[in-house]
């Protein structure tokens, strides 16, 4: 059980976070927060892209129930 | 057409980092002379080479495009670009955060390594305003294409000139030729750009998915003629 503790990341020794730490710390920070503002940049874009889809996709619906009701229109006056 | 296997991808990635991130911290022996502050080593570098690979990929993009003139070309050349910048300054800031800690001072100006990184990257953040000084779309990914296909080649020599100059502080780690490092901090160090080369191609593969959507969107809005949405204007380039 020991031996199984001590391959596991748990069972290693704790990181130095002393002056040197920081600075690895710091510099680890720097790349993830990088990366988040990235991400987040990104699904800002794709939330734009979603509702604008959706705003499209309402406008196709609305003009093609026009056009239904117009069709229905002409018939109705082609028939009487 | 972008997004096929980009969730596989990002898996890939995604696991790999965690394993890069573990074997740095867990694995990895301390650097005998530099101490725990190496660890930055497998951030840092990685992160630079990557970053230079991109360039260099963006100018054999913008070579493509100029032969065939096919825009998706030009898409790939941007984007590449696009991220080798954004990782440019993940490098510049681990690299002064490292000076920091070592040298004591956030830049060295004498230091041929970094001074010929920060013009490198200077150099491509030129690259948006000349872009988009130019309103013709079809002139501007051409003049683009070139300035990436000059550039791209400026970079593995001024690669060459930096390893040829005399380093004063710099260290250069893969000057000998097993690299100079033992086996577990070689052994990290390669999961390491793995991770890194992976994280980049899916952003890349990640921002072009984006920008084919929003072009197919822009496309069934003039097909549909509905109106424009207010402030959706982009300057970047579309792919379809």
């Amino acid at each position: 059980m020991l031996a199984l503790l001590s391959s596991l990341p748990i069972g290693a020794p704790a990181l130095p976070l002393d002056e040197a730490g920081k600075y690895v710390a710091g510099a680890y920070v720097v790349f993830l927060v990088l990366l988040v503002v990235y991400v987040a940049i990104m699904a800002a874009k794709v939330q734009r892209i979603e509702r604008e889809l959706r705003e499209l996709a309402g406008f196709a619906e609305a003009r093609s129930e026009e056009k239904a009701e117009h069709e229905a229109e002409v018939a109705e006056v082609g028939g009487g | 057409m972008y997004g096929k296997g980009l969730r596989t991808l990002s898996i890939a990635t995604v696991a790999t980092l965690a394993l890069a991130l573990s074997l740095t911290f867990f694995y990895a022996p301390l650097d005998a002379d530099q101490g725990f502050i190496q660890k930055i080593f497998y951030l840092h570098v990685p992160l630079a080479i990557v970053a230079l690979l991109g360039f260099v990929a963006g100018g054999v993009f913008a070579v493509l495009h100029l032969r065939g003139g096919d825009s998706r070309w030009d898409a790939y050349s941007y984007v590449s670009i696009h991220m080798s910048v954004i990782f440019g300054v993940a490098v510049l800031v681990t690299g002064s955060i490292w000076a920091k800690a070592s040298w004591g001072h956030w830049w060295v100006w004498d230091e041929p390594t970094l001074v010929s990184f920060l013009i490198v990257f200077l150099m491509y953040a030129t690259y948006y305003p000349f872009r988009y000084a130019i309103e013709d779309r079809e002139r501007q990914a051409r003049y683009a294409s070139v300035f990436a296909v000059t550039a791209g080649a400026f970079v593995p020599l001024n690669f060459i000139a930096v390893r040829m100059a005399e380093s004063l502080v710099h260290p250069r780690t893969f000057a000998t030729a097993n690299g100079g490092l033992p086996g577990e901090m070689m052994l990290t160090f390669l999961v390491s750009l793995a991770a890194m080369g992976l994280l980049w191609t899916t952003l890349v593969k990640f921002e072009l998915t984006a920008k084919s959507a929003s072009g197919q969107l822009k496309r069934l809005r003039r097909a549909l003629d509905a109106p424009a949405p207010g402030g959706a204007s982009r300057v970047a380039p579309e792919v379809s």
